[in-house]
């Protein structure tokens, strides 16, 4: 291994090329954790965004006309405003309400940066899902549901076991295609400095001055993170999919 | 359809448009005009309050009105501020569809490596994020390149057209690929069987028919970008949402001035959108009806 890092340190002194997180320890830990902070936001966001897509779908179904106004505002307010503009929104107008504490001389937020971030993605993709998963359960008949009941299946029995198989199975190749999306919008957590993958190789080209270097590393990894992404999601798509249903 | 359906249409639609998005690489700008008229009211709503917690001599519509000119048109002679943001959008645009309809017909060649080649470049910047391919141009682009002893500047406007044109240019190449393979194959059969050439069957048959296909997204990745477009502000490029913020520092940072000055950002991007927003809604009615 030490070869390998010894490669790069070669490779800056004979052509220039410096990929500075090869050979020196201090860096290389900064661009992994970036890694793993992007990853961790990516997947928070993921889990948060199907909650409140799930919650989001039940409340747009209730009784309450108060609560499914409420729900159909949320919906069009989120996604017809740039994310960039909810990020910052929430940050700093939302975050300046929340409680502070002293950390050793200034004030700091509870809720960090990285909190903020994944609050604000994850409302702007659960916007989307909400939309998903109402379609997805409006799309399973009432009879098939009255035939779960004739069985014996109480409500929720015939919700879980019935209705919920088949409404994400339908709503699986459009929910792919949000947390697709999704994954690619965490990179505008840079605007509220959360030492993601974007913020850190920022960081780092300006301290070692090696921007190419830095963008050929952030371009494989982000195109690599969708295309692992891509194809789990795909293969699960197959496997989901209802024989004899769409194409 | 049987009488018990196993799943009812909204079913259907969920697919559709789940295979839509993913052909065309984003989802539909669905303004409405009440989404405007919210706008407009939650600007008077914000200026009322600004006015109430200002205690500055200059009540914040005037300020806003004073520096309007400055936002929407820049400095007198330039083109810069919203003007910035539609010329960017406008060239970019025209960029990414000249090369990327050549990239989407280099995507359905006949050889494969060009057809392997163009596959990469496509799915390389439609999966990349845009702020990604943003800061790449803007840069490692020099901010000035030398022919023998002429020397062409390129302003920074310049690379962001560039950088925002990267990805519109791979999502325009899926959508003509997407509109070349969805006619069926029955049309390239009986071209053959008339004895056109491969060129002329997809100049004088295919094309043609796709165009129709193509327009409604081709003018929805045209509101996308022009939504994107403040991105660049965060490298500095003189554009709308730069000039705002300067604007407010010019204006000793009042922080009451904030929302009432980004909320009319929102007003004028709307005001601009939405026209197409509807006119793309509009055709694809039109078109869908056809073939």
């Amino acid at each position: 291994m030490e070869a390998f890092y010894e490669w790069f340190q070669q490779l800056y002194d004979s052509t220039g090329w410096n990929f500075v997180f090869m050979y020196d320890e201090y860096e290389r830990d900064r661009l992994l954790e970036a890694m793993w902070v992007t990853i961790k936001l990516s997947l928070s966001c993921l889990v948060f965004s199907l909650v409140v897509g799930v919650i989001g779908a039940w409340a747009q179904g209730a009784k309450s006309a108060i609560l499914r106004n409420f729900i159909y505002w949320y919906i069009q307010a989120f996604r017809n405003t740039p994310p960039l503009v909810q990020i910052l929104f929430f940050y700093f107008v939302i975050g300046n309400l929340f409680p502070t504490y002293d950390a050793g001389g200034y004030q700091e937020q509870y809720i960090g940066a990285f909190g903020w971030a994944v609050v604000s993605l994850s409302f702007f993709a659960g916007a989307f899902n909400v939309e998903i998963f109402r379609a997805g359960v409006e799309a399973v008949p009432t009879a098939t549901v009255e035939a779960a009941q004739s069985l014996g299946y109480s409500r929720l029995k015939a919700y879980l076991y019935i209705v919920l198989p088949l409404a994400f199975r339908v709503s699986l190749p459009a929910l792919n295609n949000n947390l697709v999306n999704l994954v690619k919008t965490t990179t505008l957590a840079y605007i509220i400095a959360v030492p993601e993958m974007m913020y850190t190789a920022n960081q780092m080209w300006s301290d070692n001055v090696n921007v190419s270097e830095m963008m050929i590393v952030l371009f494989f990894f982000y195109v690599g993170l969708v295309a692992i992404l891509v194809y789990f999601m795909h293969r699960w798509e197959r496997s989901m999919r209802i024989p004899g249903y769409g194409a | 359809m049987s009488d018990l359906p196993v799943l009812l249409p909204s079913a259907a639609n969920l697919l559709n448009d789940a295979g839509r998005q993913r052909r065309e690489g984003a989802f539909r700008v669905d303004l409405k005009l009440w989404h405007g008229v919210v706008l407009v009211a939650a600007l008077a709503v914000v200026l009322g309050v600004a006015e109430a917690a200002g205690n500055a001599k200059e009540s914040p519509w005037a300020v806003l009105v004073n520096w309007m000119p400055f936002i929407l048109w820049g400095q007198e002679g330039h083109w810069q501020g919203f003007s910035l943001n539609i010329i960017i959008s406008f060239f970019a645009m025209l960029i990414g569809t000249v090369v990327g309809a050549a990239l989407g017909l280099m995507q359905v060649s006949l050889l494969l490596p060009v057809r392997t080649g163009s596959w990469i470049v496509t799915q390389f910047f439609r999966n990349s994020p845009w702020l990604v391919l943003l800061f790449t141009i803007m840069l490692m682009l020099p901010f000035e390149i030398q022919i023998g002893d002429t020397i062409i500047p390129i302003p920074d406007w310049v690379k962001a057209v560039i950088g925002f044109s990267l990805p519109v240019m791979a999502n325009i190449s899926e959508v003509v690929r997407g509109a070349v393979i969805s006619l069926p194959s029955g049309q390239w059969e009986s071209a053959e069987s008339l004895a056109f050439t491969r060129f002329q069957t997809m100049w004088m048959i295919i094309l043609p028919q796709c165009v129709k296909r193509m327009i409604p997204p081709w003018m929805n990745w045209y509101a996308i970008l022009a939504m994107a477009t403040p991105l660049c502000s965060i490298m500095g490029v003189e554009e709308s949402v730069t000039f705002t913020q300067q604007a407010m520092s010019a204006e000793g940072g009042r922080p009451e001035l904030l929302a009432p000055f980004y909320v009319f950002l929102l007003v004028i991007f709307f005001i601009y959108i939405y026209p197409i927003a509807r006119w793309t809604v509009r055709l694809e009615r039109k078109y869908s009806v056809k073939i």
